[in-house]
Formats: structure tokens, sequence, C-alpha cells
């Protein structure tokens, strides 16, 4: 797990309006090669709005998105990108090792079954590898998806809440593997309510991008209305 | 809204195979529709009892049942599909795989034609190889029953394709059911004439080459169509929802 040290991906101007509120204003950040960044924010705030955008899956903004200074959602963005969201896109109707084939050939990686086994071992399912997802409880549904991570090659990781439904052991040697990963030159973007305990770690705080008026009513009103 | 964009990257960076993704595709579908038989088996098994019943029903007499025989056997096609068609993208959407398609990088179009190929396979295919019991049920004249087979294997195909163009754009509603049938009922009419036309024809020993010119030539817009249709509307309500 190399990675080439010049990866860049560039947030510059980024407002995003959603249901008549604005959530974040010129919001303009860096992300390098090695970083770990946690998103904070109330609940509501749009942490998980700005990471849908980030990983090119919302229209709903305005700015630029730029990687390596070209285009956002390119063939070599996605390539580089491993996103796991709230609905983490594991199926109920298959097994933890099904919907971990499924995701590896999707992505186009070169993943034996014998890897994906042991990455089942190191979320802790073994013994759950044939056992449809749909009997499984949610902690064990969410380290389905989170055994992506154990034989993902991409370089931008995008985590909305991995942790979770996921106990103190387990967040533990997620830091790890996290640690790991942003040492061998890769990227995290991560949201979480639980302090997480990583080396190096930057916070993006959307409260620094709110909008001022945001709490006053007049800020509702359409134009020709406004109070003098 | 307008974004300066920055220069696109060439395309010609795809490092992944195209049949291996294509095979993944069609494997994964086949175990969502075999691991949830039921969903797919209840519409088929409730149309099969309609037909069952109509001669109970309505009359035993043979020469009543063979006129109605070609647009009933039709229109229970027609109803069998629309009604296992509302699962067919919501699932995916709302268990997060249909994002997990896009940030994949991979081409939507060919996602969604597997989708569809197996949910004929499922639907219209079985009921095609049914059709000759059914028409042997309903006194179809014996001179139909290839015209009945052949019409129901292109037609229930441009079926499902259309009907998968519907399913996709109402794919981020909660529920879309009753709005399914008025987006997808019209463009169904087509395919119903000329399908059930055909078979008529064939019952009284007229000639079927034209009706089965028009569904062929359905066929073929609906397969390139369709797929790109519904890739895009996915695309779109996704990024947009």
């Amino acid at each position: 797990m190399t990675h080439q040290l010049t990866h860049q991906l560039e947030l510059s101007n980024i407002t995003c309006e959603r249901d008549d509120s604005l959530l974040f204003v010129d919001l303009s950040y860096l992300f390098s090669a090695g970083d770990t960044v946690q998103i904070r924010g109330e609940n509501g705030a749009g942490k998980t709005t700005l990471l849908r955008i980030i990983a090119g899956l919302s229209d709903l903004y305005e700015g630029s998105i730029t990687f390596n200074k070209l285009a956002h959602r390119s063939i070599d963005f996605f390539n580089n990108l491993l996103y796991l969201g709230h609905d983490s896109g594991v199926d109920a109707s298959l097994t933890p090792l099904e919907n971990l084939r499924w995701y590896t050939g999707l992505n186009a990686q070169d993943v034996s079954t014998l890897e994906m086994l042991d990455a089942l071992n190191q979320v802790g399912l073994m013994g759950y590898e044939y056992t449809p997802c749909s009997e499984l409880s949610a902690g064990q549904k969410r380290r389905t998806a989170l055994a992506r991570l154990f034989c993902s090659k991409a370089l931008i990781w995008i985590l909305d809440e991995p942790f979770t439904a996921i106990d103190v052991t387990g967040v533990e040697k997620l830091c790890q593997l996290f640690s790991q990963h942003t040492a061998s030159g890769g990227v995290l973007l991560i949201t979480s309510h639980q302090p997480i305990d990583l080396p190096h770690l930057h916070t993006l705080d959307l409260q620094d991008f709110k909008p001022l008026a945001q709490n006053s009513v007049t800020a509702y009103l359409p134009p020709g209305v406004k109070d003098e | 809204m307008n974004k300066p964009q920055p220069p696109a990257y060439t395309t010609s960076a795809i490092s992944f195979s195209f049949w291996p993704f294509i095979g993944l595709s069609l494997k994964r579908e086949w175990l969502l529709v075999f691991r949830n038989r039921a969903d797919i088996a209840n519409p088929l098994i409730f149309f099969f009892s309609i037909l069952m019943f109509v001669p109970l029903g309505i009359t035993p007499d043979a020469k009543v049942l063979s006129s109605i025989a070609p647009g009933l056997i039709w229109i229970i096609a027609l109803l069998a599909t629309l009604l296992s068609l509302d699962r067919l993208f919501v699932v995916d959407f709302e268990n997060g795989s249909l994002d997990q398609m896009m940030v994949s990088g991979q081409s939507m179009f060919w996602i969604v034609m597997c989708k569809c190929l197996v949910h004929w396979s499922v639907t219209g295919l079985p009921l095609t190889l049914l059709s000759p019991v059914l028409g042997l049920m309903l006194s179809l004249p014996t001179t139909a029953y290839i015209a009945l087979m052949a019409s129901l294997l292109l037609g229930t195909f441009v079926l499902s394709m259309i009907g998968a163009v519907g399913a996709s754009l109402l794919v981020s509603l909660k529920k879309g059911g009753v709005l399914l049938s008025l987006i997808v009922m019209p463009l169904y009419v087509p395919v119903l004439i000329f399908g059930s036309g055909a078979v008529n024809n064939a019952a009284v020993g007229l000639s079927v080459t034209g009706q089965f010119a028009i569904l062929g030539a359905m066929v073929l817009l609906a397969m390139v169509l369709a797929p790109l249709a519904a890739a895009a509307a996915i695309i779109i309500s996704l990024r947009n929802h």
C-alpha cells in the first residue's frame, strides 16, 4: 500500500443549500496525501451532505472540486475512492462473503477468496461468512461493510460514521487500520460523534462555514418583505 | 448551477475488464432474485390463477374462449410484469448499493441492462414458456401457438425494458407504486396491440410478418434506449435527492 505523495483533493468555495437553508458557505479545503480529517458539526449541520458532495454523489452544491487539479468524478477519481455511507450497500439477502465479493468485483479489485475470508476474520465475522446478512445483528452488518477497508487499495477513504454499532475493541482495530492507511499516503475523511484517537488528526468544523444570519428570522424572508 | 469546470480526464484510463463485470452483475442479480423468489413468484401465480378462473367464471364455451384468449394472455403478461416492477431498483437504493455502483465508476448502462435481463428471465421468460399451457386452457387455435410464444418472447422483453425506465424515474420516491402504473401503462399499449394482434392474426390464419417486424424493432430500440434512459434517471435522482 504505497501511494504517490502528490495526490490532492481540493474543495474551493463549496456552498450548499438544502430545504431553503444554507448548510455551509464558501467552504474551501485542501486534502493531501497522509491527511486524516474529521468533519464535525451538529446533527443536521450537513456532514453527510458534504461527504456525498465530495464523493460525487450529489449535485446540490455550487463551487468546484478537483482531484489532482483535474475534474472530480473522473474514472481516475472513482478508482481511487472508497465511500462508506450510512447505508453502506450491504444487501440483507446476501451473505457477508457474497457482499464483499460483489464489492471488490464492482471496483475491479483483484482479491482472492482467501483474502476476503481473512478480511471478514479481521472484522470478527469468522463463522458468519455464509450466513445471510438479514440474520446478523446491526453491528455485524456494519462490520460486513467495514471488511471492505481491509482489502481496499483505494487512496481516498470517505467514511460516514464508521463506528456506529461497533464495540470498543472493534473501534481500536479500525483506528489502527486508519493510521496505517494515512501513514502509507492515503487520505481519510471521517465523521464521528465519538472522540477519535488518531495521529495528525485535523478537524473541519462546519460551524466555521455557517452563514451568519442563519439564526435570525429575517434570513428566511424573501428580499422585498424585509423589515426596515 | 453553472460552475467553471476544470479539464476532464480522458476515458482511456479505464482499467477494469468488461466481461467479468457483466458476469458479476448478472450473478448478483440472480442470487438476489433466487433468495427473494416469493416476490417474483407472487404476481405470476396470481395471474395464472386468473386465467384458470376465466373458463369457470365466464363460460367454458370453446368458441368464446378462443376468441378472447390472445388478448387475455397478453393482458396477463403485461400486468404480471407491471406488478413485479416496483421493487426493481428500490431495494438497491434503500440499502445504498446504488451509491456504491455510482462511486465505483462503472457504467450504469450495463448495470441497468443486467438488472433488466434478469428481471425478464424471471417474469417474461417463464410466462413465455408456460404460454402453451395457458393457450390450451383457453382453447386457443393450434395455429396460433407459435405466434403466441414468439410474440411473448419479444414483447415481454420490451415490457421489462420500458418498465425499468418507469421504475428508475421513481427510485427516490417512497411510494411510487401508483405513479409507476400511470407512467408505464401508456407506453405498454403499442406492445399490447402488436403482440395480441400477431396472435389474433395467426389464430385466423392471416400473415403475422407485419406485427413481428414492429415487435422486433421495439426490442432493438428498447435494448439500446431504455437502459440509457433508466441509467440517466437513476444518476439524476441519486444526485438530487
